[in-house]
């Protein structure tokens, strides 16, 4: 089962997943909740790996000792519950800062602020209106958060402030009184090209490792603002092969190559 | 005392301008019958308070609203509610968009009758900027700031529950009953809709006695609609309808509630309605989504 031995071949989505799961490694005995298929099995990874005192629920209203498959269950299926864990207590849990989502804005800057409500227009007509606010403010302002990017251009890292801030950032015009910036807890951003988190100078966005064949070049080209990278740049770590057969045991069906455009490999030619 | 009564004569309840409550969460356990009832009403003005899914977004295509107070409003698996998004895209709504947990904040601080709760939920993003009613506060114990977010007062509240006793005692046999608790304390008048009318013996077991989240005192009008979540879920009893939801998005794309409406029998009945959408034994066979 511990094959470490790194993969040869793997998709960008299980470089992605594996990349994602890094996020969880030091959190202890914390809500993990990742939205969306691939940070799900990303959270789902690190409980079933590095970090198996992290919770995690069944993205519906019990908090489970094992992390679901993401796919080929049934209704209906028996699932190992630990306790209840419907909508009303999850704040009980969000706002006591146990907790660490991994989610999929549709903006984020570079003061690490993050938009899913609304695009464009103005706040009473917007051009594009998406989900609203949702638990983003509170999640922001009460626990960990990593972001997770399956598309890494200039109009999700904008090059000014998101159109609708969501979520708390670095940025010192909107610190409320009282607040610092250690109190807020943005750890990293998973692209499809890089992994990225805002420990520069003052909290500044920078790159801490590029995905196999991508460049600093190309990360710069597709972000819309000021982007710094740590010394001694790496590549981040490809899948083992005992990762891939875990990531396979979670998604026994393969939907996670149904996430990213034509499921591209994990090394770029 | 008995509660019982038909979706009409509720629905009366509800009144030009007033504020509502609805129950649920995006597409789960929407009281979607008495939200039809609602739509057949000639109310106007409402201000709606809801976890939203298909239920703002038929209030919203029918005209009804004139101001939302939402943290999102989403079908799940069809994630941007066709028409709420038409509403907002056409500037038409006023809107006071807050956190999910400020919303569970607001409804506890009207059930608990204080005027606000302190939270630093929504401090440092544009819910304070574009809530410019939503008063930033000073702590007596401390130097930060705090939001205090208002006690949501809501005049009616419409809830879905499994099943329902005459007298209003109501159980949620789902695996989650979101935030309907409070949606019950928090409004003057709670209207249940359930699948199920049970007798009071019913409820003389623990485990199902564990399931009903609210007094009876906290419900004011039952009203009996087998199916009457549809097409949202109930679970345990039926899943949401994936094939109902895609019709209403289509109809959306046309911009044509009204043919909506029309098709599928809302504009006359309930009973229309069902029968329009394969029957209650159809509804009911509705499989539960899997997260």
């Amino acid at each position: 089962m511990q094959n470490n031995e790194t993969a040869t071949e793997f998709s960008l989505a299980e470089l992605m997943i594996c990349a994602a799961a890094e996020a969880f490694r030091h959190d202890g005995e914390v809500l993990a909740t990742g939205i969306g298929m691939l940070p799900r099995l990303a959270a789902s990874l690190a409980m079933s790996s590095f970090n198996p005192d992290m919770l995690m629920t069944d993205s519906e209203a019990w908090i489970l000792s094992s992390p679901n498959p993401v796919s080929g269950r049934k209704s209906g299926d028996i699932q190992p519950c630990e306790t209840w864990m419907g909508f009303s207590r999850i704040f009980d849990n969000v706002w006591s800062g146990r907790r660490h989502a991994l989610v999929g804005p549709s903006q984020v800057d570079r003061f690490g602020q993050a938009n899913i409500s609304a695009l464009g227009g103005t706040y009473q007509q917007p051009k594009v209106q998406m989900l609203g606010v949702r638990g983003f403010p509170g999640n922001s302002i009460s626990h960990a958060n990593s972001f997770f990017v399956p598309s890494h251009n200039r109009r999700v890292f904008v090059e000014g402030e998101c159109d609708v801030v969501a979520s708390v950032g670095y940025n010192p015009d909107r610190l409320p009184r009282g607040y610092a910036f250690s109190e807020i807890d943005i750890r990293i951003a998973i692209t499809n090209l890089c992994v990225m988190d805002w420990g520069g100078e003052g909290y500044t966005p920078r790159v801490i490792s590029l995905h196999p064949g991508v460049s600093l070049e190309e990360v710069l080209d597709n972000t819309g603002f000021a982007l710094g990278a740590i010394e001694n740049l790496g590549t981040t770590p490809i899948p083992t092969m005992a990762q891939l057969d875990i990531i396979a045991k979670l998604d026994p069906l393969n939907h996670r190559a149904k996430q990213l455009p034509d499921n591209p490999p994990g090394i770029r030619s | 005392m008995d509660k019982l009564c038909d979706a009409k004569t509720a629905v009366a309840a509800i009144k030009d301008g007033m504020t509502i409550g609805i129950g649920g969460w995006g597409p789960r356990r929407k009281p979607m019958a008495l939200i039809r009832e609602l739509l057949r009403s000639p109310v106007k003005d409402l201000t709606v308070v809801a976890y939203g899914g298909a239920d703002v977004g038929m209030l919203c295509a029918a005209g009804k609203v004139k101001k939302l107070v939402f943290a999102f409003v989403s079908l799940d698996f069809i994630p941007l509610e066709p028409f709420f998004r038409q509403a907002r895209q056409q500037g038409q709504l006023e809107v006071s968009e807050i956190d999910e947990g400020m919303m569970l904040l607001g409804l506890r601080a009207a059930a608990w009758r204080v005027p606000y709760i302190p939270t630093a939920i929504g401090l440092g993003t544009d819910v304070v900027t574009q809530n410019p009613d939503i008063a930033l506060v000073d702590s007596p114990y401390d130097d930060k700031q705090w939001l205090a977010m208002p006690a949501l007062n809501l005049d009616v509240s419409l809830i879905h529950v499994t099943r329902a006793d005459r007298r209003g005692v109501c159980q949620i046999a789902s695996p989650d009953h979101y935030m309907d608790d409070w949606f019950a304390r928090a409004a003057k008048h709670t209207i249940v809709s359930c699948d199920e009318l049970i007798d009071t013996e019913f409820f003389h077991q623990e485990d199902v006695a564990r399931q009903v989240f609210w007094e009876r005192a906290a419900t004011h009008a039952v009203v009996h609609i087998p199916g009457g979540a549809h097409p949202s879920s109930s679970a345990p009893l039926y899943g949401f309808d994936v094939s109902h939801f895609k019709a209403y998005a289509a109809s959306a794309k046309e911009q044509n509630f009204s043919a909506y409406c029309q098709q599928f029998g809302i504009d006359t009945s309930e009973t229309d309605y069902q029968k329009m959408v394969g029957g209650l034994e159809a509804i009911q066979q509705l499989p539960l989504p899997v997260y």
